[in-house]
């Protein structure tokens, strides 16, 4: 199974964990030293990123949550994130590029740049919305549920463990279902135990606006826990809203439909992947008659003392 | 400090615990205290239903977790079961942490007819001068750290004994001052998790900052002040 190192679609950048290796392609995130500067003084704000309203009206997913919860949640704090985020970026280097890439940039392995918040928070949300639906719920089907099923056991497992973490992010966060198909980098060592059970879901939890993109997962489903999610309709109640937003809400469509994404992009990168390190083995110098040459030892013809 | 005399006032009047108190000498457990006020006396600047979640609900939660985590820990102890132990350090440092913040915090405001609001007089007060210049310009900097916190978190006034001096510091999720430096002595601490205010300010965390100056108890905050810096 492929490294993690390159990513097909976007910048390349490292991990903590994985060690320090040079991204391959012109990026701001190439010099890592360099800091993100405003190129101009004319505090020009120019609004590149949109807030997006949620697939359905603000008060389609009552009773389960409220109306004014949409209001605040979607048209002040969500808005917010994206106003102040076009403010951050604008007349600086992240400005054109994608949301993801601003997040993974900023987020600068870990040690977070400015515009992080507002980035990870402005996809965070659009994220949420599109986790739920009017009338959701329920179970997942097909090869979302057999995943499930091989990966947590069975699919009430899966539900308490998922409601566990959202229980446990301490402080503000969220809790999320991710498939994960990478694995650790070993640049030269041979990994024999590739199979396809490296490719799984996870579910992780993060604090604040961190979200599994930082760890290059590809995220399937989130809840939001920062208290402002459930405090008007649960007040302190966060396990009630966790079992709501389970029972009630959960798009397990969109679940779906993103882990068929998540598994073409795997398989994409894997066979980027393989391409590149057929075109590095051409690049090897030929081991063969060359080396024979310059290798040959003198050997004392006839006389082989230590032979028996 | 407040939190060692709760815990002994508490425990013996309420009598619960107490057999676990013969049994092993070394638990200790805790419990919700008193506030000095009713809920609605700090209205208009936080309203009655802040008052009665944020301490019936989330403050007695973080004790009632804390003395969870500590019984826990205390037989992973006996047992010498070391993992568990490392293990329960999070949970003992937020519910802990918890604790002692919102037991802080009760003290740090007070209704208005009992001096809430009234500006700092006797040293606190000079010392606020002398550091930061003004009562106005210590408040716009708490202001502006606390709205800026990402997440959820405290805002504190604290002395430095070390330094001598006032300092202004944010502390993430439930870490207590101490956690910025073993120094550092909590005068006044403002929460500014979102459970705080949301009811009544929503999302505008700025004018929860600007209204609770109107019931900050800065008798509190002078009778620690004189006492640590003596």
């Amino acid at each position: 199974m492929a490294a993690a190192m390159s990513m097909v679609t976007s910048s390349s950048f490292t991990f903590p964990s994985q060690g320090l290796r040079l991204p391959t392609r012109s990026h701001p995130c190439m010099k890592p030293q360099r800091r993100i500067m405003r190129k101009d003084a004319s505090n020009v704000i120019t609004a590149t990123y949109e807030l997006k309203p949620p697939p359905y009206p603000l008060n389609a997913l009552e009773p389960h949550m409220s109306r004014e919860t949409l209001e605040y949640h979607w048209g002040k704090h969500h808005r917010a994130y994206v106003e102040n985020l076009n403010k951050q970026v604008g007349g600086t280097d992240l400005e054109g590029l994608s949301l993801e890439d601003v997040i993974i940039v900023s987020y600068n392995r870990g040690d977070i740049l400015p515009a992080f918040n507002s980035a990870a928070q402005a996809w965070n949300h659009d994220f949420f919305w599109e986790s739920m639906r009017p009338g959701g719920g329920g179970k997942p089907s097909g090869d979302l549920l057999d995943l499930i099923e091989r990966d947590f056991g069975s699919f009430e497992r899966f539900t308490e463990e998922f409601k566990s973490a959202a229980a446990t992010q301490f402080g503000s966060g969220w809790a999320w279902l991710a498939y994960k198909a990478n694995r650790l980098g070993l640049e030269n060592a041979v990994n024999p135990w590739s199979s396809e059970n490296d490719k799984k879901l996870v579910i992780v939890k993060s604090p604040n606006a961190v979200n599994p993109l930082v760890w290059d997962y590809f995220p399937l489903l989130t809840i939001d826990v920062w208290e402002h999610a459930y405090y008007l309709d649960f007040q302190n109640r966060r396990a009630e809203y966790i079992s709501m937003f389970m029972e009630k809400l959960v798009s397990w469509e969109a679940v779906n439909d993103r882990l068929e994404k998540a598994k073409a992009q795997a398989a994409e990168r894997e066979m980027e992947e393989e391409r590149r390190k057929k075109e590095e083995e051409e690049w090897k110098p030929t081991n063969g008659d060359d080396d024979d040459e310059g290798l040959e030892m003198y050997v004392d013809s006839g006389d082989d003392s230590e032979a028996e | 400090m407040a939190l060692r005399s709760l815990a002994t006032r508490k425990t013996l009047t309420l009598g619960l615990n107490s057999t676990r108190l013969t049994q092993s000498r070394a638990l200790q457990t805790f419990s919700l205290p008193d506030l000095p006020y009713d809920y609605g006396a700090l209205e208009p600047a936080i309203s009655g239903e802040i008052m009665q979640l944020h301490h019936q609900k989330h403050h007695q939660t973080y004790i009632t977790n804390y003395n969870k985590a500590l019984e826990q820990l205390h037989e992973a102890i006996q047992k010498g079961d070391f993992s568990t132990v490392a293990k329960l350090q999070s949970a003992i440092k937020f519910n802990g942490g918890g604790h002692i913040n919102h037991s802080i915090f009760w003290q740090n405001i007070a209704p208005i007819r009992e001096e809430g609001g009234e500006p700092p007089k006797g040293s606190l007060g000079w010392a606020i001068d002398t550091n930061f210049g003004s009562l106005e310009s210590l408040i716009q900097k708490i202001n502006a750290e606390g709205a800026a916190l990402q997440g959820s978190g405290w805002v504190w006034l604290g002395l430095d004994k070390e330094l001598k001096k006032l300092v202004i510091e944010t502390t993430a999720n439930q870490d207590p001052l101490v956690t910025k430096g073993a120094h550092l002595v909590p005068l006044l601490g403002i929460d500014v998790w979102e459970h705080a205010y949301y009811l009544q300010y929503k999302n505008v965390r700025p004018d929860y900052l600007k209204n609770i100056w109107k019931v900050i108890n800065w008798k509190y905050a002078n009778g620690v002040y004189e006492k640590e810096s003596a």
